[in-house]
């Protein structure tokens, strides 16, 4: 077993799942003999063929209804969106027909499918390249939204997402596509959707965090543990539906909570976690729940994009507040 | 200077306004009863629409999109296609509907408000009704690509309005058809009106079948109020498509003789004086004419006919009636394969509020 990066888990991940349900397909622009932009789909087109692993016209909102259909008629697409800042056209798709054929029919047509687009900043990329906008898909009903923070999550998650009876938007954080590498074991094993993930135990306060954004909140974490605070992470991975009872348990020990997230504060994620914290923890918060996020602005060029990203320096001063009061 | 490229489109009738062939009919207009059928189709379906609307106005059901003066497009699609085959309508195709198995009832269940209206009992792999302009053009495209990768002589037909032809998903539908040679036909029910917005502030182009030759694909017109020519028309490109010799657009020209839906007040931006004009050539009167006037038809078979209809159409309006609105838990039932935790906390608040 050697290690890998999260793209080649990602498409470890492809491979596997199309080895073992000839259903599976893979389209999106130049996924067959390109391999994808960023070589998620390599060597899918030469084991699987092209009728398995299909470019597709520059037709954005086409793949996601292309899925539909495919999806209704008992296939599972995994659709790859060669960057979030150009998924907005199937926005129609996803919310007008893919989280609603279920509902809509009672029942009587469904469509699995599975839509992966790389996300975020952090790589000097040029404009609409680096945004994270992963709460306009958490705010839809009747799909989920799954972000891996790791190599092997990126493996398990992915495959979980294809076998799940239901549209998956599967966000890939393209910053820590490269690195950190880690060992993953093509073994098939999928990890479980709408569970967070502890990835840090800690007594002494609460960090949440996905994406790309788990490596600063780990560092974070690390410097804290030699000052004598030890931080518990959580990697949230399902979005939507969130599961908030992890979080809350563990609010419940440690009575202190910051967010971590890439995207804009206003209406995202962090807001509804925070809220759900509100809810139902309040009793067993010592300190506001506090979040370390992007700012309300549009995304900055790369010349600025370090200003924007939460960094370790940000996180801990948030943390440190949360930290102090008595 | 050398040409590119040329096209010409074609357009197709065989009755004219007053019933009169304009040429040799097609071939399975030989069997009376094929032309009969599709008589009644028409006429059950007008019934069911004015019924439908009625039960609108008396504040027994929703908004509803009348087919009124349009019944020959779907109609003439659906009578062209197999059992197997799947059709994909837009909001105003209850004829082919109904023709392919969708129960009256089902359909009132719909616009009724209710989601089980498109749980159709019999075909089964039919989408339902897509209120989104044009959307479901990917769709059809997604569930032809279906068909070809399993090898299945099927054919997926998708019924559209003139506004969808100004959406890039029904133009990226057909491009990507058109690349793969998919078997479906798109077929454009150009009722001259997208609500207040008359077809040619719509688009600039003659027809709307040449929109077809940009993706690469034929396209054709039908005359749209002759129920023949478009179950010949959309049936040539059926077989077209299933014999593996990709898709087609066909334009059936129309014209819409009502009200966009029963929200809406056509007075505000239509002529009566255009209206009028327009139900010279519409297609029941049509067809009856031809029927009658070769002897197929008589007084005393329309008279039972329309007995017959309005005995259905008020079968199906008991059922309706007639039907509980699901519990209110039921919104929860078919979100998901199996409901997610926090929304089981959700359902679970929705029950307490409203346990009796």
């Amino acid at each position: 077993m050697s290690e890998i990066t999260l793209v080649e888990a990602v498409c470890m991940a492809l491979a596997r799942a199309m080895a073992e349900d000839e259903t599976v397909l893979v389209l999106g622009e130049d996924v067959g003999i390109d391999g994808g932009v960023f070589r998620a789909t390599d060597g899918l087109i030469s084991r699987f063929g092209a009728d398995r692993v299909m470019d597709t016209p520059l037709s954005e909102s086409l793949f996601a209804g292309l899925a539909v259909g495919l999806g209704a008629q008992g296939f599972r697409p995994v659709v790859e969106y060669q960057f979030m800042g150009f998924i907005y056209p199937a926005i129609d798709q996803i919310v007008n027909h893919a989280g609603r054929l279920r509902n809509r029919t009672r029942g009587r047509l469904t469509c699995p499918m599975v839509i992966r687009a790389p996300y975020g900043g952090g790589i000097h990329a040029p404009e609409h390249h680096s945004e994270s906008m992963e709460a306009l898909f958490a705010h839809v009903p009747g799909i989920r939204v799954v972000i891996p923070s790791s190599p092997a999550r990126a493996y398990g998650l992915l495959l979980a997402a294809i076998r799940d009876p239901d549209p998956v938007v599967f966000l890939e954080p393209k910053r820590i596509y490269r690195a950190p590498k880690e060992e993953v074991a093509d073994d098939g094993a999928a990890m479980p959707l709408d569970q967070c993930f502890t990835v840090r135990e800690g007594r002494d306060v609460t960090l949440v965090a996905w994406g790309a954004m788990i490596v600063e909140t780990l560092v974070a974490a690390e410097t804290l543990a030699a000052e004598g605070v030890e931080a518990e992470v959580i990697d949230v991975a399902t979005l939507k539906p969130l599961d908030m009872a992890t979080i809350l348990s563990s609010v419940e020990r440690t009575g202190r909570c910051a967010i971590v997230h890439e995207a804009p504060q206003s209406g995202g994620v962090g807001a509804e976690i925070a809220a759900g914290l509100a809810d139902r923890g309040l009793v067993n918060l010592l300190a506001p729940v506090q979040r370390v996020t992007g700012y309300d602005t549009v995304m900055p060029l790369p010349r600025l994009e370090t200003y924007y990203m939460p960094t370790e320096e940000r996180i801990l001063r948030t943390v440190r507040r949360v930290l102090a009061y008595a | 200077m050398t040409q590119a490229a040329s096209f010409t489109i074609e357009h197709t009738r065989f009755l004219d306004p007053q019933g009169r062939p304009t040429q040799a009919l097609p071939d399975f207009a030989e069997d009376p009863m094929a032309v009969i059928d599709l008589y009644k189709a028409m006429v059950l379906t007008r019934t069911f629409d004015a019924k439908a609307v009625s039960l609108q106005r008396t504040g027994r059901m929703g908004t509803y999109a009348s087919s009124l003066g349009q019944e020959a497009v779907p109609i003439g699609a659906a009578a062209a296609m197999r059992a197997e085959d799947v059709f994909l309508p837009s909001f105003r195709e209850q004829g082919g509907q109904i023709l392919r198995g969708v129960r009256m009832a089902e359909i009132l269940l719909y616009w009724g408000g209710d989601e089980r209206g498109s749980d159709f009992t019999g075909p089964r792999e039919d989408f339902p009704i897509c209120v989104p302009v044009g959307t479901h053009a990917p769709h059809a495209a997604g569930v032809a690509r279906a068909f070809q990768l399993r090898g299945q002589a099927r054919v997926a037909v998708c019924v559209f309005g003139d506004g969808a032809t100004s959406r890039g998903d029904v133009y990226e539908a057909m491009n990507f058809a058109g690349v793969h040679r998919l078997p479906v036909v798109f077929v454009a029910n150009n009722n001259q009106w997208a609500i207040s917005v008359p077809r040619t502030r719509q688009t600039a182009a003659e027809t709307l079948a040449q929109k077809a030759i940009a993706a690469g694909i034929p396209g054709t017109q039908v005359d749209g109020n002759d129920v023949i020519a478009v179950r010949q028309v959309v049936g040539s490109a059926i077989e077209q498509a299933r014999a593996g010799e990709g898709p087609t657009l066909v334009e059936a020209l129309t014209y819409r003789l009502t009200d966009h839906t029963t929200a809406d007040d056509a007075s505000r931006y239509r002529d009566d004086a255009e209206v009028s004009a327009r139900w010279k050539e519409e297609p029941i009167a049509r067809l009856r004419l031809y029927l009658s006037d070769t002897g197929q038809w008589t007084k005393a078979e329309e008279e039972a006919l329309i007995g017959d209809c309005t005995a259905q159409v008020e079968g199906a309006v008991a059922e309706y009636l007639a039907t509980p609105a699901m519990p209110p838990t039921a919104m929860f039932d078919h979100l998901y394969a199996v409901l997610p935790a926090p929304l089981a906390e959700q359902r679970a608040e929705l029950e307490e509020v409203v346990k009796p």
